[in-house]
């Protein structure tokens, strides 16, 4: 039996070598994917992916894995829904189940602010080639059975976004295939090496140190450290408008099939989806305080699992097995921080995901690595430059990302 | 995690009465170049440590005051 289901190692313990092509630090979907698709896609195999803790350890293993691209700029559209086709090749292109289910999206509104911000996502997602539409509570309640659309909550169903090819993805499963995809194609993944010190010389980045004592030479060394992003971008004197939140979700026991779509409700900071396996998973919005602890809250237990209650009056009796937390590098549009950085070759940005970056993953590493290989921005990434803020030109989604991540 | 909090009038107080107003940072003069207002409205320290920050006492008596805690751990020394 155990031959059956472990023929492989999907990754290897390796020593450090004293020189790579690129150093990538956080092994995150974000630094896996980069230096996936940098071997992939461009040759380049003398990689390394550093993490302080284990394989998904940081948000990739803590996150609740929603995808979709229903976003509410141009170009957060052109972006999301690049990453949501690459998603959908994924299991194939890596040869690895991630049980990718597009089991559809709704993004509730109970005011009518509410309703005219999802119109306004509707038209710009349409004109762009993304299924979303505005929908009313006849069709709701036909969706979502179990949701009380009447009007006996405080703030009533008005209308929601509905967005099919929306889903969730088994996202340890997303970092192993990627981990295991560097590896196939030459790469290396080090988890539980810790970068201290990144090595700068006439504005030239020239490898890093580790925790251990390793000095590694890299002329190209990669950011995507997501919550610690703003450390490691201070090792090199790069300033980042990214604040650290938490950001914590739970999940129920689990219950008999009863709910095939994500349910988000930014008016009531909650959003409920059920998995395959009939545990409720629940989140909110991020905690109303910067932090670097992980630990979980009393407070926004009650907060998700009141305004969950809202929604699904019937879930009353359902228990909570499991709460916990990631650190979100928030930036103040709710957009993420890609690409070069001005006056210092060879630090390259993968941040600023705050709490909605895992349907990014595929995107941004496919384009972080043609940035690299080609020393061309990618047109798509190119609007999420760290020199936006000096130039006043934000791309906010705050309208389409504070609580449906 | 959560914790509590010292307001300066009413005491230790749970951490959720209060809202949280950001790193304590210095505001530039008025003919500070545009760089360094673009940093005041957008660069932030974040320190993995120990900050000086603003807090107000949103459910109580609606004082602003500063407080300093390590953000690693949340515990407050003011
Ligand atoms: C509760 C929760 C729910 C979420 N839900 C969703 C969702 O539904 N959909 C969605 O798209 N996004 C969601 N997100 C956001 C998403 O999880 C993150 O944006 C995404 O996982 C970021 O990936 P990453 O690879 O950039 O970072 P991470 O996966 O956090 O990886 C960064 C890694 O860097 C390592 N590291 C840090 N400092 C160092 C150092 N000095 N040296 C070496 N390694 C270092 C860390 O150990 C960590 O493993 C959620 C997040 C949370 C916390
Ligand atoms: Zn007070």
């Amino acid at each position: 039996m155990r031959a059956l289901f472990r023929k492989e190692k999907m990754w290897q313990r390796h020593k450090l070598k004293p020189r790579y092509d690129v150093v990538v630090i956080g092994a995150g979907v974000h630094g896996l994917s980069i230096a996936y698709y940098l071997a992939k896609n461009h040759n380049i195999t003398n990689v390394a992916v550093l993490d302080k803790v284990y394989l998904g350890g940081g948000n990739s293993g803590r996150n609740t894995a929603i995808i979709r691209a229903n976003y509410m700029t141009v170009e957060g559209v052109h972006f999301y829904s690049e990453s949501l086709k690459l998603y959908e090749e994924l299991s194939k292109e890596l040869n690895f189940n991630l049980l990718f289910s597009q089991i559809g999206h709704l993004s509730l509104a109970h005011t009518d602010s509410a309703v005219n911000g999802l119109w306004r996502r509707a038209e710009v997602n349409k004109a762009l080639g993304v299924n979303s539409r505005v929908i009313w509570p006849d069709e709701i309640k036909r969706l979502v059975p179990a949701l009380d659309t009447s009007d006996r909550p405080r703030y009533p169903v008005k209308a929601a976004l509905y967005h099919a090819p929306g889903g969730v993805i088994r996202h340890d499963a997303v970092v192993w295939g990627y981990a295991r995809g560097v590896e196939r194609h030459g790469g290396e993944v080090h988890p539980r090496t810790e970068v201290i010190t990144i090595d700068v010389k006439d504005h030239q980045v020239t490898g890093v140190r580790t925790d251990k004592g390793e000095v590694i030479r890299a002329d190209c060394v990669v950011n995507a450290t997501s919550g610690w992003c703003t450390t490691v971008s201070k090792m090199v004197g790069v300033d980042l408008p990214v604040v650290t939140h938490p950001l914590q979700a739970c999940v129920t026991e689990p219950l008999k099939p009863f709910l095939d779509k994500v349910v988000v409700s930014a008016n009531l900071h909650v959003y409920v989806y059920q998995t395959d396996r009939g545990e409720l998973v629940m989140g909110s919005e991020i905690d109303p305080y910067s932090s670097y602890s992980q630990g979980s809250t009393l407070e926004t237990l009650e907060s998700i699992v009141a305004h969950a209650l809202e929604l699904f009056p019937g879930l009353r009796h359902v228990r909570v097995l499991r709460q916990w937390g990631g650190l979100c590098d928030m930036t103040p549009d709710y957009s993420p921080i890609l690409g070069e950085v001005d006056g210092l070759k060879g630090f390259v940005l993968d941040v600023g995901w705050g709490t909605y970056g895992f349907k990014a993953g595929p995107v941004s590493g496919k384009r972080i690595a043609e940035l690299i290989a080609t020393k061309r921005t990618p047109d798509v990434i190119r609007p999420f430059r760290l020199s936006r803020f000096r130039e006043d030109r934000l791309v906010s989604e705050k309208g389409a990302a504070a609580v449906s991540h | 995690m959560g914790f509590l909090l010292e307001c300066p009038n009413c005491g230790k107080r749970d951490v959720y009465e209060f809202r949280f107003g950001g790193e304590a940072h210095k505001r530039p003069r008025v003919n500070s170049s545009s760089e360094e207002w673009m940093k005041y409205v957008y660069m932030r320290e974040n320190v993995a440590g120990v900050q000086q920050e603003w807090w107000f006492h949103r459910l109580g008596c609606h004082k602003w005051f500063l407080a300093i805690r390590d953000t690693r751990d949340n515990s407050v020394s003011i």
